[in-house]
């Protein structure tokens, strides 16, 4: 019996093993959740790249659920994200605001001419100030914001064809389902609720 | 000869070390401030760089966020609220101490419960080779692997 004993811890710290590589294949490791997921997104209120004396800001977006879609001209993975968001981003059924971060505004317009724009508008942070409150870290990001300007989900790194599938479209339909007219709590969950 | 080659070459490593860490220079009012500043930020995580902390980072994240610490000081805010600021936006992933939480109970106590799990192990091995009349540590009956 007692020689079974360090054959069983072996096998149990084999295990643990085996969870953690599970574990970190399955999930990844640098993504940070956001804690922002069902509380009230930032205040903000930044200028248009197309027109700066535009500014579109979380009080003039309220009453209907859209998406802020964090990108930058210099950012390679928005790169391989970009023709994903041409191809479905109209077939969302919500606004997709482009939120251009850390970036020259003209390096954003010849990137998005040269790609072009899946966004119903292109808004800009030039600072990055803005997107410490979205505790934005890097490009790309994904926020889904619903009409009562709670934040219901958040994509860390590239929108795939998958992503959008398995986790955005519920998401989205979840908030057309739970509330028609901006009401807090009603449904929404961990803004992957069933549909 | 070459090692006096070598002591010049290493100076002037040491040098540009010395002026890569003055690249971001802040207007601190003092040298405690300063301080102050500088273990705040070497407390705080640079999320783009995971291993880095905010103090040591090149990154033009951690910059910004070093800003916004040494901007949250210039207000009066103290450490924990900074923190807290931080915490809000980044969760408690921006913290290299994690916090004693029910999340991470395990994360604090895991080791501790290890460790006590391998005492009573030993404990109980021991009394029951007393009990069997054989040493604690026993030398000849062929079980000493």
């Amino acid at each position: 019996m007692s020689r079974l004993v360090p054959f069983l811890a072996f096998v149990v710290l084999a295990v643990l093993l085996g969870f953690g590589i599970w574990w970190n294949s399955s999930h990844d490791p640098t993504a940070v959740p956001s804690p922002l997921i069902n509380k009230p997104a930032p205040v903000f209120a930044l200028p248009t790249l197309n027109d700066p004396s535009q500014t579109v800001s979380k009080a003039s977006m309220l009453g209907k659920p859209y998406l802020v879609n964090v990108f930058a001209s210099w950012c390679f993975a928005c790169g391989e994200e970009h023709p994903v968001l041409m191809a479905e981003s109209k077939s969302l059924g919500i606004p997709v605001i482009g939120y251009d971060y850390k970036d020259d505004p003209n390096d954003a317009k010849a990137w998005l001419a040269q790609h072009g724009n899946p966004y119903s508008v292109v808004i800009t942070d030039v600072s990055g100030h803005t997107a410490i409150d979205f505790g934005v870290y890097g490009a790309p990001e994904t926020f889904l914001i619903d009409g009562a300007g709670i934040v219901r989900y958040k994509r860390i790194g590239p929108l795939t064809p998958d992503v959008i599938a398995q986790q955005l479209e519920p998401a989205i339909e979840a908030l057309q389902h739970s509330a028609p007219a901006p009401g807090r709590g009603a449904g929404g969950g961990e803004g992957v609720a069933s549909l | 000869m070459f090692a006096s080659i070598m002591l010049i070459v290493m100076l002037a490593l040491l040098a540009t070390a010395a002026i890569a860490q003055a690249i971001d220079p802040l207007p601190f009012r003092d040298h405690a401030e300063e301080l102050r500043f500088q273990h705040l930020t070497s407390e705080l995580r640079c999320l783009v760089c995971q291993d880095e902390d905010l103090a040591d980072s090149n990154a033009d994240f951690a910059r910004d966020l070093r800003h916004k610490v040494f901007e949250l000081m210039q207000q009066g805010e103290s450490d924990d609220q900074i923190k807290q600021y931080l915490v809000d936006r980044y969760s408690d992933f921006v913290l290299y101490d994690p916090p004693v939480n029910s999340r991470t109970w395990l994360l604090w106590f895991g080791p501790l419960l290890m460790l006590l799990a391998g005492g009573m192990v030993v404990v109980y091995t021991i009394r029951k080779r007393t009990r069997a009349g054989t040493p604690a540590a026993p030398t000849e009956n062929g079980d000493d692997w």
